[in-house]
Order: structure tokens, then C-alpha cells, then sequence
């Protein structure tokens, strides 16, 4: 459980997600009733839990935010689907599939939402480059993005 | 026309094939006569005229690169899938490869038809990354209400304009056109540009208002509740529109909720809920304004909403106004003071076009080294934002627009997300059209008003 910012953040172990998210949805108390969806986070340095899911909610009856971070390793990349407590989370969770590889299993139809069905890869992910060419203006040569010089 | 395998040969401007799931005609442009008589053949399951039509992505009545597959039985529409991705361009991927402030030229693009709310999102996350969201001056805060309350108008003139033209009146679409111009007109005087402002800079705005700028806003108001009144009436003359519109395209609030529908969608629910009023930003909270309401739930409901969100946002920007004049441009500041995050140059109108000011440029080539030094680091290499996850969201003209952002401490973002509420909104597309007609179909698309720019990022 992390507090910053202003943001409450809970770090949930996977198999525990569907059962504190339905929790949280149907707790008076609690009442999150709307879940803005699931962003993906991919943490290459982050041995054995290099995949987050994180999911933002939003309780309208009370007025509050709260966030639900899950992880996943690279070679295991599975987390169970919300769908069932939130039907919102299917586009969300298909466009995470698409963009970092996380397998949500319980998805009705976990396909690919934003790239080709046929595409190769996962296109957020940390070690899938950008890509682009180099651009050549007035005798300078500019790199593509991906090879510039960074200041980290 | 494909190849058939065992052609019909009644069948005329069909193709066939028997395919396990029965013989299925292939249609492209044929004569609907001849293949109603070729399904009737003896022994063909077929005669319950089930038909999957392919809708999109060129389409002009599916708002963008929208493709929507149909499975109809007669002209009920028994199902929909929505298939996006046709305008996919990576914008959250480039923002990673970017400093901070670069990230703004990017998300601009997202949902182009609300540049302004993209970059306020955004600036908003970083900004609380950044800890400094007390620290915004005023008169930043004010002119960025002003932008996104002008952009709300623009954004609902651009999506009730087309609603009308989808549903034949023409002549809505072109009234509706030729207001929003004069919105994307004040747009073009404030930043200089129409559309992809790249004006809400994280730590305020790029600029402050050029001169003329208040007497064009004057003009504005006092012009446009007349213009909405000739838009209202030309709806309202219309008994055509009020039969396509009225109890098409329901989604009562259970259905909202569960699908995580915001906006002008769930105020037509019936629940008012706006994040200006509930969650403010920007000083929200010091502002006038009522949040409309209908609970029609139907795509007529959703169209009265966002003529009233106009009016409302007429009243927001004539307070804004006030409270930009009186004030002295130039001396009250528009960008945070601190120099580590704060763009050094104030733009000026030079011989060869807008660019950093004289002044600025005298200050750092012949006065100050430090000046120098930290314009080149700020420029070059971007500020440094504390290691952490930030989420901010602000009711935008189509429902919640939230950013979520991720730094690792360095001059880059690691990872930026926009949830975008027409990413969100058009999943309910199925819930509202699937059981009725498929020209009710075109009305349910226009009362999402979603923007594939959006959708796919």
C-alpha cells in the first residue's frame, strides 16, 4: 500500500485481484463503482515482476480515487480479467494484451485491438524499439528518436 | 465479385459457396431482388435473410476510421463489433522517446478534436509529479479554463453538426461547421494554431493572450448565443430529427455505469456527474455554471445536453474573461516561476516571424552565464520529475480524460496512458444499437461523438 501525491496505490498479489476488486466494487462502504480502465507498465529491471497492470477506480457514491497495481512476470505474463466485476476493463484489457503481451486469463475474446491481428511483438514494451529513419535537413543528419542522445 | 465454388445461377450479381455454416451469398453492389430470389432456392436455409454487412472503415457516417461489422436479420441489427485500430499512430509509445515537454506536442494529437483538454490532462499528471500544482499562477489557470471551455464548444458544434448531416439535414451540419470556426478562430489568435495547439505547457501556458484578444472574446459571446439559437431552431424544426433521435440509441445509467461511460452520456442517464463540480482542477470550483441533466438516456437527450454544455460554457468564459481584463499582460505570469521547469523564452514577434524575444536572447548571450546554461539545459536536455505514478483526469468535452503517468526520475516520461473517453464510450456501441434498427445504428455512433484520433492514439 503505497500513498503519494495525493493517490492511494495498492499493490495486489494477481491471483488475489478479482476478489478485492469485487470487494471494492460491492462494499457499501467502499462502493468503487467505475473502473477507468487498465494501463500497462513494463519494468524490464524489475526481475520476476517486470509486467504491471494498473487499474484506476472511481467510487462516484463517495467521491474517491484509489489504484490497484498488479504484476506479472515476463515469463509467466498472466493475470486474472476483470471483466466480469467491471465489463468497461474489455477494451482496455485487450488493448493491454495487445501493446505488452499480458494474458488476461478469463477475457471472453482477448484479441488484438489497436495493432494488426497478424502483428508480430508488443509494441510497448521496453525492449521493442520505436523504430523511424534518419532524417537528413540542410546536410546534418537527424537519428530517429530511439538513437538520439538521451541525458538519463 | 469473388470466385463462387458452386455458382447459383439465379443468383445473378451473387457469388455463393457453401461453407459450413450453410451456403452464403457474397455481395458486393447487386441487385437485392435477385438475391433474395436466389436464397429462396428450395432446401436453403438461408431464406431468414441473415446478412453480415462490413461498415467502414470508410465510411462518412461512422465518424473517422471507424469499422463496424453488422449481423442483420431483415434490418434488425442482432450484432455489432465494433474494429478500431485504423488510426493507431503510437503517440503514447513517442511520448517515451521525448522530454516532458515535448510530450505535449504529442498527446495534442490524440483526440483532435479537443487538442486542449489532451494537453491539460497531461500537464495536470506531470504537474503533480512534479508536486508543483499549487504553484500554477493564476492567470495560467484562468487562461486554461478559458481554452478548454472554447474547445468544449468547438468539440460538441464538431460532433452535433455531423449528427445532423448523418441524418440528412445538411444544412445543421454546415450552421454547426461555421460556429465552430469561430472558435477554431480564436484558437488560431490565442496559439497560433487551429488545431495540435501545444499550448498548455506543463507548469502553465506557452503564451499569454495576444493583444485584441479580449475585444475578439467580447465579440464571441456576444454573438454566439444568437448563432446556438438559429442551431436549436433548425433541430427543432425538424420532426425528422426529433423521430430518429428520440428513444434510439438507449443506455440507461446501470448500463453506463458498468461500462464505464462518462460524459455527456452518463449526464443523460440522468446522473450529473462532471469532474469539474466533483473533483476541480484548474479552479474549477471558483467558477458559476450548472451541470445540464437529462434522463431520456436516448441520442436526443445527449444532443439537448450538449447544446446546454455550450450555454454553460458561454457563461464560464465570459467569467474568465473578466477576470483576464484589468490585468496587465506581460506582467502577471503565465509559467511557473522557477527556472528549473519553467520555459526560459517568452515569445516575440520578430522580423522573421515569432521567436524568442530580443530581450531574452540579449539576456543570455551578453549578460548572464547562468541564464545561458539554463536555458541550454531546459531546452536541450528538459527538467528532471521525481521517480512515481500520477493519475489526472478532467472531464473533457466527451467524459473522463484521464493521464496516467509513470517517471523513473529521469528528463523522460517512462510511460504515459491516456484513457480516453471515446476509447472507452464506443465499447458501448453494441449495448445501445444491437436489437434495433440499422438506421439507428448512424444516430447511436453520432451520440457517442467519438473521435477515432482518440480511440486508437
Amino acid at each position: 500500500m503505497v500513498a503519494d501525491r495525493g493517490e492511494l496505490t495498492f499493490h495486489v498479489r494477481r491471483e488475489h485481484l478479482p476478489a478485492v476488486a469485487r470487494r471494492l466494487r460491492d462494499d457499501p462502504a467502499l462502493a468503487f463503482e467505475v473502473c477507468t480502465g487498465v494501463s500497462g507498465v513494463h519494468y524490464p529491471v524489475d526481475q520476476g515482476r517486470e509486467l504491471h497492470a494498473v487499474y484506476h477506480l472511481l467510487s462516484i457514491t463517495h467521491n474517491r480515487r484509489l489504484r490497484l497495481e498488479v504484476s506479472a512476470p515476463d515469463a509467466d505474463p498472466h493475470i486474472p480479467s476483470l471483466v466480469e466485476v467491471y465489463p468497461a476493463n474489455d477494451w482496455h484489457e485487450r488493448e493491454t494484451w495487445d501493446f505488452y503481451g499480458i494474458v488476461f486469463d478469463g477475457h471472453p475474446a482477448l484479441t488484438r485491438i489497436e495493432m494488426p491481428d497478424d502483428w508480430k511483438g508488443h509494441p510497448q514494451r521496453k525492449d521493442y524499439p520505436l523504430g523511424g529513419i534518419p532524417v537528413e535537413y540542410r546536410g546534418a543528419t537527424v537519428p530517429p528518436p530511439d538513437e538520439r542522445r538521451g541525458y538519463q | 465479385m469473388s470466385a463462387s465454388t458452386s455458382a447459383s445461377g439465379r443468383a445473378g450479381g451473387a457469388a455463393s459457396s457453401d461453407t459450413a455454416e450453410g451456403r452464403v451469398y457474397n455481395v458486393g453492389g447487386a441487385d437485392w431482388d435477385e438475391i433474395v430470389a436466389a436464397a429462396g432456392e428450395p432446401g436453403d436455409r438461408s431464406g431468414e435473410e441473415r446478412m453480415v454487412i462490413n461498415m467502414g472503415p470508410q465510411h462518412p457516417s461512422t465518424h473517422g476510421v471507424l469499422r463496424l461489422i453488422l449481423t442483420l436479420d431483415g434490418e434488425t441489427v442482432t450484432e455489432l463489433r465494433p474494429v478500431i485500430g485504423y488510426l493507431h499512430t503510437g503517440i503514447e509509445k513517442n511520448m517515451e522517446y521525448r522530454t516532458w515537454t515535448q510530450g505535449v506536442t504529442f498527446c495534442t494529437r490524440a483526440d483532435y478534436l479537443m487538442p486542449i483538454f489532451n494537453e491539460t490532462a497531461y500537464c495536470l499528471a506531470v504537474e503533480r509529479l512534479l508536486g508543483i500544482s499549487d504553484r500554477i499562477p493564476e492567470r495560467a489557470n484562468v487562461i486554461r479554463v478559458l481554452m478548454m471551455e472554447l474547445n468544449r464548444i468547438s468539440s460538441h458544434l464538431g460532433g452535433i453538426g455531423p449528427l445532423g448531416l448523418e441524418l440528412g439535414a445538411s444544412t445543421v451540419f454546415i450552421y454547426g461547421m461555421r460556429e465552430r470556426e469561430k472558435v477554431l478562430d480564436l484558437f488560431e489568435l490565442i496559439t497560433g494554431l487551429r488545431m495540435n495547439h501545444a499550448f498548455i505547457r506543463p507548469g502553465g501556458v506557452s503564451q499569454d493572450l495576444p493583444p485584441g484578444a479580449i475585444e475578439k472574446l467580447r465579440e464571441f459571446l456576444a454573438v454566439m448565443p444568437g448563432k446556438l439559437g438559429e442551431l436549436r431552431a433548425l433541430f427543432d424544426a425538424a420532426p425528422a430529427f426529433k423521430a430518429r433521435t428520440k428513444d434510439v440509441a438507449y443506455l440507461d445509467l446501470t448500463g453506463c455505469m458498468a461500462l464505464g461511460v462518462t460524459g455527456p452520456m452518463l449526464r443523460t442517464a440522468g446522473l450529473p456527474w462532471d469532474l469539474r463540480k466533483s473533483q476541480p482542477y484548474c479552479g474549477y470550483e471558483t467558477y458559476e455554471f450548472d451541470v445540464p441533466v437529462r434522463d431520456t438516456c436516448d441520442a436526443y437527450g445527449r444532443y439537448i445536453v450538449r447544446m446546454d454544455e455550450i450555454d454553460q460554457s458561454l457563461r464560464i468564459i465570459s467569467q474568465c474573461v473578466d477576470r483576464l481584463v484589468g490585468k496587465h499582460p506581460g506582467n502577471d505570469p503565465v509559467m511557473i516561476e522557477d527556472a528549473k521547469i519553467g520555459w526560459p523564452a517568452r515569445l516575440a514577434l520578430g522580423p522573421d516571424g515569432l521567436g524568442p524575444s530580443p530581450d531574452h536572447i540579449a539576456h543570455i548571450m551578453s549578460q548572464s552565464m547562468e541564464a545561458l546554461i539554463h536555458h541550454f539545459k531546459l531546452v536541450t536536455e528538459g527538467f528532471r520529475v521525481p521517480a512515481g505514478q500520477a493519475y489526472a483526469a478532467i472531464e473533457s468535452a466527451r467524459g473522463e480524460l484521464g493521464c496516467h503517468v509513470v517517471s523513473d526520475g529521469g528528463t523522460r516520461p517512462f510511460r504515459v496512458h491516456l484513457r480516453d473517453p471515446s476509447f472507452n464510450n464506443l465499447q458501448a456501441l453494441p449495448a445501445m444499437a444491437e436489437g434495433g434498427l440499422i438506421a439507428d445504428v448512424i444516430p447511436a455512433i453520432a451520440s457517442i461523438d467519438p473521435v477515432l484520433g482518440g480511440v486508437d492514439r
